[in-house]
């Protein structure tokens, strides 16, 4: 006897009421960002000082809250009495805590711990303390994938559902056709967010045209983008919207298998993804004939080694295959000939984040935000030298000026930005005057940057743009995967001429050697590794001639970071 | 030795998942020794119905994967864009300088590895480093000094007795 999708919801609404209602709740990010400040021990601190003093209460090891400058973050609340977030808090506080906060009631506003009370969720609290909506970095939100980070155990399927969770699915398959879900995606304009910015309905409609017996759904999470933890964050805060967005993937285009692809070593979302997956299985949310349809779907998390070009979409067919990471030639297409030779989509992490909410509240309403043919919102990784570092959903449309100089709270320090490094390594740079643009993924494109997967890195005045695009390339070049010669040569190529002009010895053809060998890459690259690999020297050099002239003829570096130390691996996969 | 063929028997056999390809089954016997000795590399060919060669090109492709064992301690720098402009390079110096290192490798006495890691995740915390898979964020000379110091100082030999470690 199957369990019906009322029964499930039930016991979620049982459960989230209690939750809420019958003793304090505290919530602990531990995604990768929490994990770094100390967050598991604060975490563990909690478990023992409440055990010790018999305090009955709930401890909650949740995901990423996005004010990751603060972590590690605690969420306090107590029935009647408001829920409050602290952040910077030490092991050494958690003591306190206990006794000033979930004793009284009364939430700590004093600072007088160092740690610091950053605001309140919900119901207003009396006192001083301000919404934590009026937060720099929340206040521009308006969280769609994003919408259960920090708020729900990622561990728990009940509170996911508790929230909206699964509806969308439950809609799918017993009110509306596949074809329907397909064309809520079309309309809502959801536009790839791994980089390509390639319009989703569209690559769904490619796969649902194949009448082939098997087609594979792959969501990818290899994020390999210094800079970007989005798709991990969101993995570790909400992975159940993922799973979904995959399940309501394979319903539209006729699909009965799904892979995760995660980088091996990243073990908080890995962990969490599956435990994801066996719940979904356990309440017949996956498997055969979800929730008592006639529509089965299995899914599964595949995990690669060590390599960047493994998230291109047929390296990434490559590595789930069990192979070395290189890209394929195309056509033909994944949508025609994909992983183990069938029909196959692939979609990004925020991508699939996003389909739940579009199918649950209709393309029309997801189309209705953000900008022109950017629908929707973005999803930044703020980091480098800004006040607030961490990850933030904003409309499209808004202003990126106001997402470095309001959001992210500008450059600490009184000093000047320099300059931007965005859309992941291959992304380039963008000059800190001509950050006047709006997030759109064509407007973008038009200033010679790339929003891509959303990170954004920001250099200030004590940076060298030089020493920067020679750790770029340094990136690129340790992982070209080595398949097209043009690529993999090129690239050492190129950073031999940086790193002879960072030693001050660059001659003055070096700059046209380094466009010459750019060209190459560009016409002789199978994948966007070896194609875009010249973007960050020349977008460097579109904004900073002057930089170069100076390190190659003055032969000095301004800022001195060219003469420090620096390492980077000697070996690649040459 | 037949210990260390029953460990990566079970790991390339009793993969939990569906999909078993050559790169899962060395991920899996990765997992359980810390490296890929030459024992794993016929067992997953075996496994998996391919050539000794099919494994080589995969094992050889992944920087993740050692073919030597494992030290007991493993402390992993980011030097990745976000990291290199909060103060990276200080951190990897210090750390190399601690352990007597040159670049990144193992220490001779086996206690140690150093590894420069492309981007550990946790960007928002720059710079970032890791001991024996424990982040540790807004790193600096100091803390990458004090983590060699305590990794070598440490004669447990445990590689999961790490919560000493973190923060």
């Amino acid at each position: 006897m199957t369990v019906t999708f009322n029964d499930i919801k039930e016991k979620a609404d049982a459960r989230w009421n209690e939750l809420n209602s019958v003793r304090p709740w505290i919530r602990i990010g531990t995604a990768l960002c929490g994990q770094a400040a100390g967050a598991e021990e604060v975490a563990d601190a909690f478990d023992s000082e409440l055990e010790a003093r018999g305090f009955d209460a709930t401890v909650s090891r949740v995901g990423c809250l996005g004010l990751c400058y603060a972590e590690p973050l605690v969420d306090i609340l107590v029935p009647g009495r408001g829920r409050v977030v602290y952040g910077n808090v030490d092991v050494d506080m958690v003591s306190d805590l206990v006794e000033d906060h979930l004793k009284t009631g009364q939430p700590v506003t004093d600072n007088v711990m160092g740690c610091r009370a950053l605001g309140y969720v919900g119901e207003e609290i009396d006192g001083e303390l301000e919404s934590l909506d009026q937060h720099p970095m929340r206040a521009r939100e308006q969280r769609i994938a994003l919408r259960n980070a920090g708020h729900i155990d990622p561990l728990d399927i009940y509170q996911y559902v508790a929230n909206g969770g699964y509806h969308a699915l439950n809609r799918a398959l017993t009110e509306i056709t596949a074809a329907d879900v397909l064309e809520e995606v079309n309309v809502s304009g959801l536009r790839g967010r791994g980089g390509a910015a390639f319009p989703a309905g569209t690559k769904w409609r490619f796969l649902a045209g194949s009448n082939a017996p098997d087609k594979y759904i792959l969501c990818n999470c290899e994020e390999g983008d210094p800079g970007a933890f989005n798709d991990k964050g969101i993995l570790e805060s909400d992975p159940h919207t993922v799973v979904e967005g995959i399940i309501l993937a394979g319903y539209a285009t006729g699909a009965n298998h799904g892979y995760i692809f995660i980088r091996h070593g990243h073990d908080g979302p890995i962990d969490r993804t599956k435990a994801a997956i066996a719940q979904a299985y356990e309440l017949g949310l996956l498997g055969e004939n979800i929730l008592g349809s006639d529509f089965t779907f299995d899914l599964e998390v595949a995990l690669t080694g060590d390599s960047y070009v493994s998230g291109e979409e047929t390296a990434l067919m490559e590595a789930i295959e069990g192979s070395r990471a290189m890209p394929r030639y195309r056509p033909p297409f994944p949508a025609q000939v994909g992983v183990f030779g069938k029909p196959t989509n692939i979609n990004n992490v925020k991508t699939m984040a996003y389909v739940p909410e579009i199918v649950a509240r209709g393309g029309e309403w997801f189309a209705g935000i953000g900008h022109d043919k950017s629908t929707g919102t973005a999803i930044l990784c703020l980091s480098g030298n800004l006040k607030y570092t961490g990850m933030v959903e904003i409309p499209m449309g808004v202003n990126l000026n106001e997402v470095l100089y309001e959001v992210a709270g500008g450059v600490p320090g009184g000093k000047q930005l320099s300059f931007l490094q965005t859309g992941g390594p291959l992304g380039g740079v963008l000059s800190a005057d001509a950050t006047d643009l709006v997030l759109d993924f064509d407007i973008f494109r038009t200033a010679g940057a790339i929003l891509g997967s959303g990170g954004v890195i920001a250099a200030d005045e004590d940076t060298c743009v030089v020493d920067l695009t020679r750790v770029l390339i340094a990136f690129c070049q340790y992982e070209s995967c080595g398949k097209c010669f043009p690529c993999r040569m090129g690239m050492s190529h190129m950073l031999e001429v940086l790193e002879r002009i960072c030693r001050l010895e660059g001659t003055s053809d070096d700059l046209a050697l380094m466009s010459s060998i750019g060209e190459n890459m560009q016409a002789g690259s199978l994948c966007g590794h070896g194609q875009l690999g010249f973007n960050p020297v020349a977008s460097a050099l579109r904004y900073f001639p002057d930089q170069f002239q100076t390190h190659i003829v003055e032969k000095r570096c301004p800022t001195g970071r060219c003469q420090a130390p620096r390492f980077a691996p000697s070996l690649s996969r040459r | 030795m037949d210990g260390l063929k029953e460990r990566i028997r079970r790991a390339v056999h009793n993969q939990p998942q569906p999909t078993v390809t050559i790169l899962s089954s060395l991920l899996s016997v990765e997992d359980e020794l810390g490296y890929i000795p030459r024992e794993a590399v016929e067992e997953v060919a075996g496994y998996n119905r391919v050539t000794v060669n099919d494994v080589w090109a995969v094992v050889s492709f992944y920087p993740n994967f050692r073919t030597v064992p494992p030290c007991e301690h493993r402390i992993e720098v980011c030097w990745g864009p976000s990291c290199h402009l909060v103060g990276a390079m200080p951190v990897i110096e210090s750390v190399l300088e601690a352990a007597g290192l040159a670049e990144e490798g193992d220490t001779p006495d086996g206690k140690l590895t150093v590894r420069y890691n492309t981007c550990l995740g946790a960007c928002a915390l720059a710079p970032v480093m890791s001991i024996d898979h424990h982040l540790v964020g807004r790193a600096d000379p100091k803390k990458g000094r004090e983590l060699v110091g305590r990794a070598l100082d440490n004669n447990s030999g445990d590689p999961h007795e790490g919560a000493g470690f973190r923060g």
